[in-house]
């Protein structure tokens, strides 16, 4: 198949669609505006819907709107979008709705820079709203990871009943790059059984969504079944990758866009007769804990935290993992600033001088 | 005897959970035969909102989503839009349209989607208990407003008129349901903008003034007595717009 060169945010936009997205709704924030941009002209012309919704809320509830009618539906923002849109996220977990949403991530809390950064690591992970809520968080490194990401994500979605969220950054969604774009999924609508209907009428034909359930044990039985649902996720979808970790006595921990330049250190290192290794987060929740769990604190002497955020945010999982058995040093750059693979170098440099 | 009345087949026989003269159940019975007589169940789906309206969902006899507070009609237009075929209404209270949802029923008319509102405003927030709503009057009073509300909290929005002045909608009448003529009124408004719907004219907003004998602290009859004493005179009844009367 031939390939072709991308930017990463039309890239997305374009894997939706192959994956049978025939609705978006989505309000204009940097940097990701070029998926509104190329689905306000690609849908109408696969038969689907676009709709630039008057704010971050409504685009998010038009969203709700759609899965409820049985469309591969999706919205995308960055970091303050998605704070508005979680009461949404919340609901579209807690009603059991299928969708897809993309968050390109800037630089920093409040209004933030406009450029590329990871700042909401937290956010999307520990349930970035209400009532603990769990999304399937993937976070692709490359155009191409992007591409196959949104395109499986659609799926994931679909065979859990629940929200899964694409955590890329300003620089994924900037970049251009050589992409391989699968083929197009047949677009159906589908109706699904919505699953609180049972708590509003006695008629199995009818479709009754409410996520406001006043009957208490009703309420607690429909949490029980969520939480099952997380748990199945977290059995079944976590990945992750390893890069030279069988002897790796440095290993850099990093996800995105931090885990290329990581790549490029780690050869490096290498080079330098430095053992260092990489582990690689695809899917943030759930978290893959197993590849630190199992790493040997009689052979790692350290860990690399790298991210392109101020304060550290992945830090919070790898301690969870690691169980206190390895030193863990953080190193971030954030709100556009990007670390070089040279200036990664060093700061492994500097954890081996620590330790000789 | 020839049976000449009957409760709706589309209402279902169910503890509606309003309170003694709530004019709430008086709007499902009459959407409810509005559904029936256009024979549009099966193809129905209410958005309904947080507060009081919900509560319609547990006797209406078709499928429903209750929306987040204020968000009806964005979810209205994200389904219309991909569920064309569905017959899709939109029924939100005072506090949930004219308050937290300002935006999203002000774009969903000026998008002039395919899809009527119905607006009931009964001037206060009723489920949490009270509070002053964007419609409740100046003097009345509120949990929030004890002393009754004043120009400080800001005046009674007028829903109708604000959106007859967007050029899209193409049906806005403000209703009244405290007597059995203006419930006949609007049901026959109701009834026009579920055509409009189904004829694919565009959007329709039905306001429709209702009671709240709980947090109004009146007898049912005395809520009725201040709707056509008050709230009437603030809100005039009337068709602020019918674009579809042109063309038929």
């Amino acid at each position: 198949m031939s390939k072709l060169f991308m930017k990463g945010n039309e890239a997305i936009a374009e894997a939706a669609v192959r994956a049978g997205c025939r609705f978006f709704a989505g309000y204009p924030i940097t940097p990701q505006n070029e998926i509104p941009e190329y689905l306000s002209k690609r849908l109408p012309e696969v038969g689907g819907a676009f709709v630039q919704g008057e704010s971050e809320l409504a685009s998010i509830n038009m969203v709700i709107g759609a899965a409820f009618g049985g469309t591969r539906a999706m919205t995308s923002s960055s970091g303050p979008g998605l704070s508005l849109k979680s009461e949404g996220l919340s609901t579209l977990a807690a009603a059991g709705f299928p969708a897809v949403v993309v968050n390109v991530m800037r630089g920093g809390p409040g209004t933030g820079s406009i450029s590329g950064a990871q700042m909401d690591y937290l956010q999307a992970t520990k349930g970035g709203g209400h009532g603990g809520f769990k999304l399937l968080v993937f976070a692709p490194s490359t155009v191409q990871e992007a591409v196959d990401l949104v395109y499986e994500a659609f799926d994931k979605s679909w065979e859990y009943m629940n929200p899964c969220l694409i955590l890329a950054d300003g620089f994924i969604g900037s970049i251009m790059e050589p992409v391989e774009l699968p083929p197009f999924k047949e677009a159906k609508r589908q109706e699904f059984p919505v699953y609180t209907t049972r708590f509003f009428t006695d008629k199995p034909g009818r479709r009754m969504c409410a996520t406001m359930i006043v009957n208490e044990a009703e309420q607690e039985q429909w949490n029980r079944v969520q939480a099952q649902r997380y748990e199945r996720i977290a059995q079944n979808e976590v990945r992750a990758e390893e890069y030279m970790l069988d002897d790796a006595e440095y290993v850099i921990a990093a996800y995105g866009t931090s885990a290329r330049v990581a790549k490029s250190a780690v050869r490096m290192l290498r080079e330098k007769g430095i053992k260092a290794g990489l582990i690689r987060p695809i899917t943030l929740w759930p978290f893959p804990y197993q590849c630190f769990k199992k790493l040997n604190e009689k052979q790692v002497k350290d860990i690399l935290c790298l991210e392109l955020s101020i304060p550290p945010q992945l830090i919070e999982d790898i301690k969870i993992g690691i169980e206190g058995r390895i030193p863990i040093t953080a190193y971030g750059r954030s709100a556009g600033m990007i670390f070089t693979a040279e200036e990664v170098t060093e700061q492994v440099e500097k954890l081996v001088g620590k330790n000789k | 005897m020839e049976k000449i009345y009957s409760r709706s087949d589309v209402l279902l026989d169910a503890n509606m959970g309003y309170c003694p003269g709530c004019l709430h159940g008086v709007i499902a019975k009459i959407v409810a035969e509005v559904i029936e007589e256009l024979g549009i169940r099966d193809d129905t789906i209410a958005v309904l909102p947080i507060g009081c309206g919900a509560l319609i969902s547990s006797v209406l006899d078709t499928d429903a989503i209750i929306a987040l507070h204020g968000r009806a009609p964005a979810v209205a237009t994200g389904l219309k839009r991909t569920a064309t075929e569905k017959f899709i209404f939109a029924y939100q209270g005072d506090g949930d349209l004219a308050s937290i949802g300002l935006a999203e029923i002000m774009h969903a008319a000026n998008r002039g989607e395919n899809f009527p509102v119905l607006f009931v405003n009964n001037g206060i927030f009723g489920m949490t208990g009270g509070q002053m709503a964007p419609t409740t009057l100046i003097g009345q009073k509120a949990t929030t407003a004890k002393s009754g509300r004043t120009p400080l909290e800001g005046y009674p929005m007028h829903m109708c008129e604000i959106i007859s002045t967007l050029k899209a909608p193409v049906y806005i009448e403000r209703c009244s349901l405290d007597s059995p003529q203006h419930i006949l009124a609007a049901k026959k408004a109701i009834k026009k903008a579920f055509m409009n719907e189904i004829e694919g004219k565009g959007f329709s907003f039905i306001e429709l003034l209702s009671n709240c004998p709980t947090n109004w602290s009146m007898s049912p009859q005395k809520s009725l007595e201040y709707m056509r004493e008050h709230t009437i005179a603030e809100f005039p009844l009337g068709v602020y717009r019918d674009e579809t009367a042109k063309e038929d």
